[in-house]
């Protein structure tokens, strides 16, 4: 008898995003853009 | 308000915490209890990670910060990304590995029970002490503004609190979150389309950036190498990231939310779902108060804005003085409104020069504005120690609101507050269970004998808070005291938790002693360093730095640990 198939702990469940290191890479590249957009706000109206 | 707003008001608290309470039902183990049936979702989680971060204090004082201050405090953010990624990467896996209730019991494992007592009882102070703030400082503005009774105010919303916490466990707190986050984010969109309304007539979304902008509004991010500077890049995405680390990752109140995920995977989604949209939210919630300040600048405001306290003054031996202050305001406030028509019109017109001259005397005119608040400031209080900010949207909602939408926005006042009161709670409550009562007292309980207890202590840190929460009258510094409280005690529980997770070697007398060290030094730098000079938020990046390094030195010292790491 198989036994019950446990379910993947490690997998993000996320499209284009199949491991943590992805994800992370994914946040900091969304951290940066708000960044820069409040950079250029800054800039733009200082 | 009227009877619509009360019944708004009323139906949205009670209803949502009557949800709470039956949903919880019957869900009656020790486990369960404390850590959820282990089924929650990582939307869920998520929601509820914010609700518990985002307290009343937030949206009563954060647009009142935008207005005053402009979009500066979003770098304080700046640190969260990063911190959530190293809990979700290094911290939660070994938390669930470990299957620990609260954090501190990983320290007991990693170190020894000195060390879990350590940061179980330096959690259980700064949280017992910050849940009396959490429901002490929207009561003392809502009380002040709407006429109530503070001590009626309190102890209503108290009892609220602590009667579905105390029922429903750590359950109760995520589904009651979720719902009362909702009725936030309703309640700020309908604020943001309200005060949109209220700009004047032919002013575009364009001259209302560039007005904000010309007043030093929009600068949010500040590359400036100050420490003294409370909120610049720096401090944001290096001392801030220290702060995070520590409240998330070491904080029960949050550890409790997202170890009661279904899986690793959902927990470190809700996590990420927080590190992605915290920023855009508080961006959004000072972009309120930037827009308040446009519309504040065409409709002549109060000179102080807690007019009750105002009036009291005036009421009493200054009314005079004060009269004098409202004319040279209504003065200055019109000559401003006449140079920033004047700017607009120059704008619209394209001629450059005429509007870099209007630019110029608008600004000049709105430092005469300010000049005169401050006066008004120091006609209340001669040090300039009390602050006006936090009445500044409630004011405003008050008198432009319909009825039924102030029902509404006081609603989500008074949901901010019991969903970060309800997480305190039932941290509170399982810490001293998990670190003290089973740990010390009565480790061989039963089940049934442990849920009574969480109960119990739940009910006794409800009514420490509400207690301490009557007794307060420091009204005048509320934010800074729930920070300050904070910025205390943070360096020394990430200390232990930093050590515990990278420093293998050392073990839990070095780490003791470290910690004791990094919160002395933390003291002796809250009393003898003016915050001008050292912002509150380096005190995490000394602490943590001193723990580590005595702790190193102190093991170095007496030779390697016997005990095998945990980790």
């Amino acid at each position: 008898m198989k036994p019950e198939p446990q379910p993947n702990d490690d997998g993000t469940g996320l499209p284009g995003l199949r491991s943590w290191p992805n994800v992370y890479l994914f946040v900091l590249a969304v951290f940066a853009l708000w960044i820069g957009l409040l950079i250029v706000l800054t800039r733009a109206f200082s | 308000m009227n009877a619509l707003d009360y019944v708004v008001l009323l139906v949205t608290i009670l209803g949502i915490a009557a949800y709470g309470t039956w949903r919880t039902r019957g869900r009656h183990t020790f486990s369960t209890y404390l850590k959820g049936a282990g089924d929650t979702r990582w939307f869920v989680i998520g929601l509820s990670v914010m609700a518990t971060q985002a307290s009343a204090v937030t949206f009563l004082s954060t647009p009142g910060q935008g207005f005053q201050g402009g979009l500066g405090f979003v770098q304080f953010y700046f640190g969260m990304p990063i911190a959530l990624i190293i809990i979700a990467a290094v911290f939660l896996p070994i938390y669930r590995r470990l299957n620990v209730i609260t954090a501190y019991e990983y320290l007991g494992q990693r170190f020894d029970g000195k060390t879990r007592l350590l940061g179980a009882a330096v959690f259980l102070v700064q949280r017992a002490l910050g849940a009396g703030l959490t429901i002490y400082a929207p009561a003392i503005v809502l009380s002040k503004v709407m006429g109530w009774s503070l001590s009626a105010t309190i102890l209503c919303s108290g009892i609220v609190v602590v009667v579905y916490t105390a029922t429903g466990g750590s359950d109760a707190v995520n589904v009651t979150q979720k719902y009362q986050i909702s009725i936030i984010f309703a309640a700020m969109i309908a604020a943001f389309i309200i005060l949109l309304k209220n700009l004047p007539d032919g002013l575009t979304f364009s001259d209302t950036l560039s007005i904000a902008g010309g007043m030093h509004k929009l600068e949010a991010v500040n590359f400036s190498t100050n420490p003294g500077m409370r909120y610049t890049f720096w401090s944001g995405t290096i001392a801030a990231t220290f702060h995070m680390l520590a409240y998330f990752g070491t904080d029960q109140s949050q550890v409790q939310r997202y170890i009661s995920g279904a899986s690793l995977r959902e927990s470190r989604l809700g996590l990420m779902f927080n590190a992605v949209f915290k920023i855009p939210m508080q961006f959004f919630i000072l972009s309120l108060g930037v827009l308040l300040f446009v519309v504040y600048q065409f409709e002549k405001p109060p000179v102080y804005f807690d007019q009750v306290a105002w009036q009291e003054r005036a009421a009493h031996s200054q009314g005079g003085t004060l009269r004098e202050i409202e004319t040279k305001f209504s003065t200055a406030h019109s000559e401003e409104e006449h140079q920033l028509q004047a700017w607009v019109k120059a704008r619209h017109t394209g001629d450059s020069t005429a509007e870099s001259t209007a630019r110029s005397a608008a600004a000049l005119a709105h430092d005469r504005v300010e000049a005169v608040r401050k006066e008004a400031r120091l006609a209340v209080d001669p040090h300039d120690k009390r602050n006006d900010t936090d009445y500044i949207f409630i004011t405003f909602i008050m008198d432009h609101f319909p009825h039924g939408m102030i029902g509404l926005l006081v609603a989500a006042f008074f949901a901010a507050a019991l969903s970060a009161k309800s997480a305190e709670l039932n941290s509170l409550g399982s810490a001293t269970t998990v670190d003290i009562y089973r740990h010390i007292i009565r480790p061989n309980a039963s089940d049934a004998q442990y849920l009574a207890a969480s109960r119990g202590f739940t009910i006794f840190w409800g009514v420490v808070s509400i207690a301490f929460a009557l007794c307060l009258s420091f009204a005048d510094n509320l934010v800074q005291a729930v920070n300050i409280v904070g910025a205390i005690f943070y360096p020394v529980m990430l200390s232990l938790f930093v050590v515990g997770f990278f420093l293998r070697k050392i073990g839990g007398t070095a780490v003791f002693w470290g910690g004791l060290t990094a919160q002395t030094l933390v003291l002796a730098l809250y009393f003898t360093v003016p915050d001008q000079r050292l912002s509150y938020l380096w005190y995490n990046v000394i602490g943590c730095i001193v723990c580590v390094l005595v702790s190193a030195v102190i093991q170095l010292a007496s030779g390697p640990q016997s005990r095998v790491a945990v980790t």
